[in-house]
């Protein structure tokens, strides 16, 4: 049934040790952990879907504060990462497409350069969060926002308070998306580690599909931060 | 199709209970019979805690003083009793024991989707049952089981964090559940096991599923986001610093509420089972009865906010969440309908789970007429956070939610276990509970409109005798309780060996061995009829008994 | 997996990488202009398309088989938006007057 030599397999490649016995046949399998992960996913996206809407109540109620918040944070920096991760979505996709054509090259290298991206986004979150270390802009006891003007009122200063929550609601919100591109990256280097074996096969590649939707939504989760987060009241 | 019907199978062929031995094969198990047996310990064992703390309630409300126990330590009391009994007994009960004993065989599959995803939600539920059994012993907590802010964030001393996590971690064993439930039916189906086909039993597991993946995370979230408020002194729940209370409640109440429906739904599925069953008929409107699941699921989630009705929600939203709640009680009055009418003119057998079945479908109208009474803005601002609306939500948790529970476990016991259980105690056993359990919450019903309001542990003297009554109540239901668990028991070693159907029942499952094979089927079964086909059933075993007999 | 429209899938996966940095740049330039309310309807509408695109090409949602995976993803984001809308509800009504209609009852009357 499968063919065979190009991507550099094992003989026994006839037995199929992934193929799980209480399915009847491999598609049937390949369907279910398909359908598992646009599932799992549905249940990240509503609990995402929490702190949205914590993030839209406050904006509503609070919008001048936070248009001071949200202008206090690096856009570029923000805008920067938003495409880093676009490029990481593009060689995941390059991934797939290798281990379907058969192209191993193809297929690991684009593997490691979805990492590579990857660490670059996580790195430049890193000098962000060091940023608002130093500017006392992380909630808690050091917590400071005294005398920041309101974008569209600069004569008006920002609440304090208001702008912690902010900055509570920024730091829980892409924390989180941050854990979970360490996840996605750990996940990754399992994937990259299977496809090196050789296990990948244009028949069977079903881990890097299942692994490659929750990269993408990752980054639709990051699709959607960067404008809410970065781009609230920027214009003078 | 023949039954088997009066042979009886000697115990010693090989099933999933003898087929490995050890510790080892149980912890390590990915069979789904398996799994369903570590679930019904270990829940078991949690409802046992929980009765343990409604007990200490019971008995501290016997007197009007408080005299039992100290203020602090009664608000823990109660506190503990709703998250145990809520998150770590009925969310999982009938899905993590019935659901994924039956899903599998009901459809005709050898396993679930994921076994070992299975096996995972099994250990996360245990870790989140250690956490929270390490919170109670070392100090409990006392925020009331739905974790109001800002006291649970700002103001209490108890152990809120490890609380919030341990529920954190027994949400996830939620979820996988219901991924692997919706995965399950919609890709395992056996040949010919075509939707309308399926016993409702799936359906309403499939329903249960939808609230599990959807709802679940969103309490998940507002827990990580009260533990971190707690934590890091944050405001995003805290008046003083710019915060909003209700934003925690619109949070927890958006998981919560359809809470309720993963407590009552696999319940209804096990009831319409059961009746169809012991009135050897087809469920009367099929259809409706399956539909009825998703539109429940599907309206379970646009009511929350009736539970904030005085917590200071604007009266707009208010008046649109009382006609959404009115809404969402339709679907489950088409499931009375359907069920009353499946038993008129049909040949009713009291056994001990059509018993559990008849009391499900009182109580559990009570119960859902009385959540009317409380969506009408007008009564709730009355009696709302009286011991109206605690009798009204354990006329549906327990007199609806655990009486079909129990009713399941009676009639897929000789399923599970190979053993026939005593019917005559059976029967004792069900009585007893619907007395007892009428006992305990009736006068509930009255101390709540009479205005005594629910978590204090003193009250005027006018109360006591309907205290007394319900505590009184509360004994017999505990007797009721106590039985099953002894009889099952029992019967695991002295118990008849049961035939493979003994209720001459319709569905796949009964076409298995009792106890059933670990792969379940000897080759996959091909259908070709439709669901609840008992006058088949019935006409092939009125002449199997002609040709015997 | 000898599969359909696979024939070329690396000009769509490329022209859809395009299009989101595109829609990047566009939302970052956006902001610095004043749009008035308009500035957050623009700024989500992209990211809107963005998502989109990125599942429907990226996540093969397009190419799905059966209606059922769509109809997830549109339960879920239909039942995100109630969440987000029925609360907002609350917050954006509290501060309206109760029962203008029937004060203007009792004035006719």
């Amino acid at each position: 049934m499968s063919d065979s030599t190009v991507v550099g397999l094992h003989h026994e490649e006839q037995h199929r040790p992934e193929k799980l016995h209480h399915f009847a046949e491999p598609e049937q399998q390949r369907d279910a952990a398909s359908f598992g992960m646009w599932i799992f996913l549905a249940t990240e996206v509503m609990f995402f879907g929490g702190l949205f809407l914590a993030y839209l109540i406050y904006r509503r109620l609070y919008f001048p504060d936070f248009g001071a918040a949200s202008k206090s944070i690096n856009a570029t920096l923000g805008a920067t990462n938003t495409a880093v991760l676009i490029c990481s979505s593009l060689t995941v996709v390059l991934a797939i497409w290798g281990a379907q054509t058969a192209r191993r090259s193809l297929m690991i290298g684009s593997l490691v350069l979805t990492m590579l991206f990857g660490l670059v986004f996580l790195g430049i979150k890193g000098v962000e969060y060091k940023d608002k270390f130093d500017e006392h802009h992380v909630p808690g006891a050091s917590f400071s926002f005294d005398h920041v003007p309101i974008p569209s009122h600069p004569d008006q200063y920002a609440n304090p308070r208001h702008a912690e929550i902010f900055f509570a609601l920024y730091f829980i919100m892409t924390g989180l998306h941050a854990l979970h591109m360490v996840i996605g990256l750990g996940i990754f280097t399992w994937l990259l580690f299977m496809a090196w074996k050789g296990r990948f096969t244009p028949e069977y590649h079903t881990p890097l599909e299942v692994g490659g939707l929750y990269w993408h939504f990752v980054d639709i989760v990051w699709i959607y931060l960067f404008p809410l987060l970065y781009l609230i009241d920027r214009h003078p | 199709m023949s039954m088997a019907t009066a042979t009886i199978q000697p115990v010693e062929r090989e099933n999933y209970l003898n087929k490995h031995y050890g510790v080892g094969s149980w912890l390590f198990t990915t069979d789904h019979k398996r799994i369903a047996l570590l679930y019904l310990i270990s829940i078991t064992f949690f409802f046992f805690i929980g009765g343990l703390f409604a007990l200490l309630i019971r008995l501290e409300l016997l007197t009007p003083a408080g005299d039992l126990v100290q203020a602090d330590t009664y608000n823990k009391l109660f506190t503990m009793h709703g998250q145990v009994m809520v998150f770590f007994f009925l969310i999982p009960s009938i899905p993590a024991v019935l659901g994924n004993f039956l899903v599998p065989m009901m459809i005709g599959a050898k396993d679930l989707a994921f076994p070992r995803i299975n096996l995972l939600s099994w250990y996360l539920y245990i870790i989140g049952g250690i956490m929270m059994v390490h919170c109670m012993l070392t100090g409990g907590v006392d925020t009331g089981w739905t974790f109001y802010t800002p006291f649970s964030t700002a103001f209490s001393n108890t152990k809120v964090i490890e609380a919030g996590l341990a529920i954190f971690v027994a949400g996830f064993s939620s979820i996988l559940t219901g991924l692997n439930f919706v995965v399950t039916i919609h890709r395992m189906r056996a040949p010919g096991m075509t939707w309308s086909r399926l016993p409702l039993f799936i359906w309403a597991h499939y329903a249960t599923s939808i609230i599990q993946i959807l709802g679940t995370p969103v309490i998940a979230i507002t827990l990580v986001l009260v533990v971190a408020e707690r934590a890091l002194h944050l405001g995003i729940f805290d008046p003083k610093l710019g915060g909003d209370p209700l934003l925690f409640q619109h949070l927890f109440w958006f998981y919560s509420h359809p809470a309720v429906y993963i407590m009552i739904l696999p319940s209804m599925g096990v009831v319409t089972e059961i009746i169809a069953c012991f009135s050897r008929k087809r469920i009367f409107g099929y259809s409706f009865v399956a539909f009825s699941s998703i539109a429940i699921a599907v309206f379970g989630f646009l009511v929350w906010a009736h539970h904030m009705f005085v917590a200071g929600i604007s009266v707009y939203a208010a008046l649109v969440f009382s006609i959404l709640s009115y809404a969402v009680a339709v679907p489950s009055a088409v499931k009375v309908f359907n069920w009353t009418a499946t038993l008129y003119k049909g040949s009713i057998h009291y056994d001990a789970p059509m018993l559990y079945a008849f009391g499900f479908v009182g109580l559990f109208t009570m119960g859902g007429l009385t959540g009317l009474f409380l969506a009408a803005l007008g009564i709730d601002v009355h009696v709302t956070d009286t011991y109206f609306v605690i009798a009204h939500f354990h006329y549906i948790m327990v007199g609806g939610a655990l009486m079909g529970y129990l009713g399941g476990m009676h009639f897929w016991w000789p399923k599970i276990s190979g053993r026939l259980y005593p019917e005559g105690w059976a029967r004792l056993a069900a009585l007893i509970v619907f007395l007892g359990f009428n006992l305990t919450f009736f006068p509930q019903f009255i101390l709540g409109y009479l205005g005594m309001p629910r978590r204090y542990f003193e009250y005027p003297q006018e109360f006591q005798v309907l205290n007394v009554l319900s505590t009184a109540g509360a004994t017999v239901l505990g007797v009721g309780y106590l039985l099953p668990m002894v009889y099952f028991l029992w019967s695991m070693r002295y118990g008849k060996p049961a035939p493979d159907n003994p209720w001459n029942a319709a569905g796949l499952e009964w076409m298995t061995s009792s106890p059933p094979t670990t792969f379940n089927f000897e080759k996959e079964p091909v259908v070709t009829w439709e669901a609840y086909n008992y006058d088949e059933l019935d006409r092939d075993h009125n002449e199997e008994v002609k040709v015997v007999g | 997996m000898a599969d359909h429209s696979k024939s070329s899938p690396l000009r769509t996966y490329f022209g859809v990488w395009i299009a989101l940095l595109v829609g990047t740049f566009v939302t970052y330039e956006a902001a610095f202009i004043d749009l008035g309310r308009y500035n957050a309807i623009v700024a989500l509408t992209i990211a809107t398309i963005k998502a989109l695109i990125v599942a429907l090409f990226f996540m093969h949602l397009r190419h799905a088989h059966e209606r059922l995976l769509k109809l997830v993803v549109i339960a879920t984001v239909f039942f995100l938006f109630i969440l987000i809308a029925l609360s907002m509800a609350d917050y954006g009504t509290r501060d309206m007057p109760v029962a203008p209609a029937a004060f203007a009852i009792l004035r006719w009357s």
